[in-house]
Formats: structure tokens, C-alpha cells, sequence
């Protein structure tokens, strides 16, 4: 079996310790990119990836394991004060474990994630009042018409219509959306709304909703306001 | 690059049936400069980039090794909206590398990003948003003054009816190519327009303002009408500038507010606007790039004339527009010097780089010079300390020779190239006899 890739570099003793006690090859790595140089031909088993001590760091690597054809099976680690960070995450990881942790625990939720086969990705499509998001091809069309829009643009554009009704402020969005430290900063979220409704067309235009002093929302309020 | 963002521009090519993908990036002069490949090349080009002889461009050769890479900033691929629908073409910008995979030092935008980075160390978002201004003339005949459409009676249609619709076309064109359009109108002098993009980081809007070159000629070409940006094509009338609107963001907190100043800036910005001014005649050069940028500064036109900063002031270098009530991410700096023949990548770069050295070097800003300083004489501005900007290409390529800060900005490369290239420039426009030395100087001499 290929090694499972660990965050961070060096890992906690105990993890360390655990995941030699259960026989694993693996592999810690520093950082996405330090991943991304020793990942082995065939990919990694699996990831374990303990976020608490560099939570930025951690959440970069979920993402390139992740956001990929074939996302590698991920096991999380973080402290109880974190739970609020997994909020519109799940896509980058499978399970999840409290620290501290208890090495049986780890080595239990470890050994039923390698078993799963990997999760069917279905052709999935997201519709909301003339608007058309293929989540497979990534086309996206209003009326029937396709969208031109640029990645970042999809993938907002993606995030909002998969959370219709939802109030989401720039930070959120920059987070979830952008995922890394991007050196437009949080106005970035701005520009690229404004794009967004230029492109949806005058009549759909107010599918995106400006919250004041919130942020944005897509579609209505799922309280009716 | 994320897997996933290669992914989609790769479906989208081939979701959208796209036949040509045109690799887009700059030369030093800021020209815009593409090769085209075909959707098979695209898979290889985003994962290894292509290869290219470096020497077939504008300021990117060397002696030896001229091979470059072009790498697809995959963020930026977009399908055009002009062209052929049934066999439409894509463009990416690109990043220029050696072929070790190091940013290459000729290439305008890694300049940038390299500036960008250094701010953003600091904490620093950049945000810029210019007011490009352009005039509409007849197709150009060789040696014959241009022609503005508002005179010209090219049309059937009444001329302003023609610009509107150019106009129009225009915007919708460049909201389609995600560059949003906060203003447009028609200027002051005949057949000259005026676009204001929306802010955005300063690589987007280079990007963005080479697009909008290109848009703004495509759509008048398509209607028989040349669009230029030279910077004072017509005599007796003001020239065209790119007015840029500055800001430093702090996550999401503008850097330059403050509530309790009078000016409503905060420390920070002081120092930057004093770096501006400080360094202002250094980098002249690079925003003010051509022969005939030095026709446009001049006073009587609106345009800038003296190293000044004032509120009101429109002629001064510097103006500190009024924010909306209750608007501090509206608090700005506007540098009113640079025109759109510039090459947007390295006058950003410049002007952030006198602006941060403001800001480390913690210098002092002089006071406000709210009087019309055209209507004083040279004593009058000299007892005020206040300095005129390069007067000709000439004046700012030597004051630009003798800046370290230019110089680090730049890197060595582009700086010893351009220096050279605008030195021939120079050279050439000096033997030119004018028709103004006739007119004055053939019968009364």
C-alpha cells in the first residue's frame, strides 16, 4: 500500500506514535506544496491532517487533496475550540477526530476510511429560477444561455447557488471560496459579485443579493423577506 | 495551480467547442503581444507552459539564452465574445518564466506581482482604478492632421449618436470580459470619451486595462472608426490621461481612512502620497512614456504640471478626491500624471513602489497647495518649494537614470532596457523639424 500523507511536519509524538503502532507507512509533509512534491505515482492511501497547531496551513492541504478527480480519503484532526471551522468544509475531508485524541479512536476511523471504496461523484446540477449549474462540466447557463465566466466566477457563483437563502459576509465567502490567501484581499469578493451580475443579465441580476452590512446572498431570503 | 482550476478551463474549452486559445502577454512598452494554440496544446501548456523565442519580442531578448515559457494564469481564461460563434477563441494571460521555471526579469506583469508581493508582506492590498480617456477619429491618413468624428460628417448617422453606440457597444463588451464599468462620458474636447473602470488589485486591472485597450479598438474598427490613446493628439485641446484612483486595504479596512482627520486620511496615506510626490519625477518616465505625453502636461489642460497635492485643485499631481458620507472604503488617493500609452504593469509597480517608500521611510507631506498654481510665476512656486514635473521625454528619462527606487522596482533588466529604448526614442524625435520651425523660423530668419 502506498504511505499516508501527515500534517504537519513534524507531526504531534503521539500521532506519530499511534499511526506506527498500527503498522501505516507515512509520510509528513510541511506544507500543499511539499505534498504535492512527494506524492507517489499511484497517489496517497489517505491523509491525516492535524490542524490545530497551523489551521491555515491545514486547510490549504485539504484543499489540493481534495480538489481534484480523485480526492484522497482525509482524516482530520482539531481541538474542540474548531468545530466552528468545519462549517461549509465538508467537501475537504471524510471524518474528523477531537485532540486530544485517543489512539484507538484515530486507529478505528482510520482503518474504516482506507475500507471505503471511494464515494460515487455523481453528475450533479444545481437549478435555481432560469439559472443551470452542471457541477460535472462546470457550464453554467441562464435560460438555456451559456455563461462565460471566469474559475473564480464559477466557483461563487457555484457556492451561492448551493446555499440559496443563506447570508454569507465577505470573510465567509473569501474563505470558503478562495480558500487561500489571495492578494486581492477581502474586496476581491466585491469585484467579482459585481462581475457576476453584469454577467447574469439585467433580469437576473438580483439573484445576488446585497445584505448591508452583512454581505451577499443568492436567491431569497428562506424566510420570505 | 489548483487541479481543479486547470480542470475547468479545460472543460470549458471543450464544453464551449473552442477552437484557438490565444496565450496573451506584454512587452516592456506594455504592447500587447499573443500566440495562438490549439485546444489539443492546451492540457500541456497549462501544466508545463510553452515555449517560445524570447528575442521576437520588444525588450525581451538577450545576448544568449532567448527561450522562454509562457505559463496560462488559468484564473484569467475567458471565451471572447467577438469573433466567430460557431468557432469561438479563448484568451489567458500569461506569466513569463525562464526555462529553470524563475520568473523571468523582462516580463512586465511578474514585475508587478514581484511589487504586489512586497506590500502584501507588509499587510498591504493594493487597489487601483483609472479613468481611461480616448479619442474617436477618422481611419488615420499618413501625414495628415486627425480627424474627430464630431467634425468629420463620416457618418449618415449624427456623430454623437455614432460615439453613443460605440460607446455603448463598448461597456457591454467589457462587462462581458468581467471588467466593470463604473462611469462613462463623453470628455470635454471633440470626439474624446472617457470610461472609469471599478477598482480592483492592481495585476486584475493591468490585465484589465490591456483588455479594455484592445476592446475599445475592436469595436470602433468594427465600425470603420480608429480609437487611439496617444496622449495629445490634437493641438488647442486637452489631451488623454489615466487618471489612477489609489488605496491600500488592510483585510477589509480601507488604510487610507481615518474619521478624525480633516482630510479624512489616515497617517498611512500622508506618507504615501508624500512618497508619491517625493519620487513623482522618477518615475515620470515610465508613466509618461512617449515624446507627446510631455504635450499633454501643460498647463491650461487640466493636467498636472507641478509636483502639488491639493483637494480641489485640478491642477495639482495629486488630488484627494471628497469620499461619500459614510463611505470610508471610498477614501482615496487620485495620481492625475499618468496617461494610457503608459504599460499599466509597471506603472502600477512604480507608483506602489514611491508610495511604500513613503510609507518605511516615514516621510513628511508637504502642505496643501490649494491656489491655482498656474496663475503663479516660477518665483512664487519656488518660495512654495514646489517642483515642476520632467518636461520632456528627455528630463525624465535622466532623473529616472539616477533612481535607485525605479531601479529595485523595476529590476535591472527592463530598467537598462527601457533607458536604452526611449533614449533612441529620443535621439530619433530630436532630428525631426517640426512644422511649428517653419511656420516661425523659414521666412523670418
Amino acid at each position: 500500500m502506498e504511505p499516508l500523507v501527515v500534517f504537519p511536519e513534524p507531526p504531534p509524538p503521539d500521532l506519530a506514535r499511534t499511526l506506527d503502532l498500527g503498522g501505516y507507512r507515512w509520510k509528513a509533509v510541511a506544507s500543499a506544496e511539499d505534498a504535492a512534491s512527494h506524492e507517489p505515482a499511484d497517489g496517497w492511501a489517505g491523509a491525516v491532517v492535524a490542524c490545530d497547531t497551523d489551521p491555515e496551513g491545514a486547510w490549504a492541504l485539504c484543499r489540493a487533496l481534495r480538489k481534484r478527480d480523485d480526492p484522497t480519503r482525509l482524516l482530520l484532526l482539531l481541538g474542540g475550540g474548531q468545530l466552528g471551522e468545519l462549517e461549509l468544509r465538508d467537501d475537504l475531508y471524510d471524518d474528523f477526530c477531537l485532540t486530544p485524541f485517543h489512539p484507538v479512536e484515530v486507529e478505528a476511523r482510520l482503518r474504516h476510511l482506507l475500507f471505503q471504496g471511494l464515494a460515487q461523484t455523481k453528475a450533479e446540477t444545481i437549478e435555481y429560477s432560469g439559472l443551470a449549474l452542471n457541477v460535472e462540466t462546470y457550464q453554467a447557463s441562464i435560460e438555456g444561455r451559456p455563461l462565460d465566466l471566469t474559475y473564480m466566477e464559477y466557483e461563487l457563483l457555484k457556492f451561492l447557488a448551493q446555499n440559496p437563502g443563506k447570508v454569507f459576509t465577505r470573510e465567509i465567502l473569501l474563505s470558503r471560496v478562495w480558500g487561500y490567501e489571495y492578494y486581492g484581499g477581502a474586496r476581491t469578493v466585491d469585484v467579482h459579485i459585481r462581475r457576476l451580475r453584469a454577467k447574469l443579465g439585467e433580469e437576473q441580476a438580483n439573484l445576488i443579493q446585497t445584505v448591508r452590512s452583512v454581505g451577499y446572498r443568492f436567491g431569497q431570503s428562506r424566510w420570505g423577506a | 495551480m489548483l487541479e481543479q482550476q486547470r480542470d475547468y478551463v479545460l472543460h470549458t474549452a471543450e464544453e464551449r467547442g473552442v477552437r484557438l486559445i490565444r496565450l496573451w502577454f506584454t512587452d516592456v512598452l506594455g504592447s500587447l503581444k499573443s500566440f495562438a494554440i490549439s485546444p489539443a496544446e492546451l492540457e500541456n501548456a497549462l501544466e508545463d507552459g510553452m515555449t517560445f523565442d524570447g528575442s521576437s519580442i520588444d525588450g525581451f531578448g538577450r545576448t544568449q539564452e532567448t527561450d522562454v515559457l509562457a505559463m496560462p494564469d488559468a484564473n484569467t481564461f475567458e471565451v471572447l465574445p467577438w469573433g466567430d460563434p460557431k468557432a469561438p477563441e479563448a484568451r489567458v494571460f500569461c506569466d513569463i518564466h525562464n526555462l529553470d521555471g524563475t520568473p523571468f526579469e523582462g516580463d512586465p506583469r511578474q514585475v508587478l506581482r514581484r511589487n504586489l508581493q512586497t506590500a502584501h508582506e507588509r499587510g498591504y492590498t493594493f487597489l487601483v482604478a483609472p479613468d481611461l480617456e480616448f479619442f474617436y477619429f477618422s481611419p488615420p491618413e499618413k501625414g495628415q492632421p486627425p480627424v474627430p468624428l464630431d467634425e468629420g460628417g463620416f457618418f449618415d448617422l449624427t456623430t454623437t449618436d455614432v460615439a453613443g453606440t460605440l460607446r455603448k457597444q463598448t461597456i457591454r463588451t467589457l462587462e462581458t470580459m468581467s471588467i466593470p464599468v463604473e462611469y462613462s462620458f463623453h470628455e470635454d474636447a471633440p470626439s474624446q470619451h472617457e470610461i472609469d473602470l471599478r477598482h480592483t488589485d492592481a495585476l486584475t486591472m493591468a490585465d484589465s486595462i490591456m483588455t479594455f485597450r484592445l476592446v475599445v479598438k475592436e469595436v470602433a474598427a468594427s465600425q470603420g472608426v480608429h480609437a487611439t490613446f496617444m496622449p495629445k493628439p490634437l493641438e488647442n485641446v486637452q489631451g488623454s490621461g489615466m487618471h489612477t484612483h489609489l488605496s491600500l486595504f488592510e483585510g477589509d479596512d480601507n488604510a487610507f481612512f481615518a474619521a478624525d482627520d480633516v482630510y479624512n486620511l489616515s497617517p498611512l496615506a500622508k506618507q504615501f502620497m508624500a512618497g508619491l510626490l517625493r519620487h513623482a519625477a522618477e518615475i515620470t518616465a515610465i508613466t509618461n512614456q512617449t515624446v507627446n505625453s510631455y504635450k499633454r502636461l501643460v498647463p491650461g489642460f487640466e493636467a498636472p504640471v507641478h509636483v502639488s497635492w491639493a483637494r480641489n485643485n485640478r491642477s495639482g499631481l495629486v488630488r484627494v478626491p471628497i469620499a461619500k458620507r459614510g463611505n470610508p472604503s471610498a477614501t482615496r488617493l487620485e495620481f492625475r500624471s499618468p496617461d494610457p500609452a503608459c504599460n499599466p504593469y509597471l506603472a502600477f509597480a512604480v507608483i506602489l513602489a514611491a508610495g511604500m517608500r513613503g510609507i518605511t521611510e516615514g516621510y513628511e507631506l508637504p502642505p496643501e497647495a490649494d491656489s491655482n498654481l498656474f496663475e503663479m510665476s516660477d518665483a512664487e512656486l519656488n518660495k512654495l518649494g514646489i517642483d515642476l514635473l520632467p518636461q520632456s521625454l528627455s528630463d525624465s528619462l535622466r532623473v529616472m537614470e539616477q533612481s535607485s527606487l525605479v531601479q529595485e522596482a523595476l529590476g535591472e533588466h527592463i530598467f537598462e532596457w527601457f533607458l536604452r529604448n526611449k533614449r533612441s526614442e529620443w535621439r530619433a524625435y530630436k532630428t525631426h523639424v517640426s512644422a511649428f520651425e517653419h511656420d516661425r523660423y523659414l521666412r523670418a530668419l
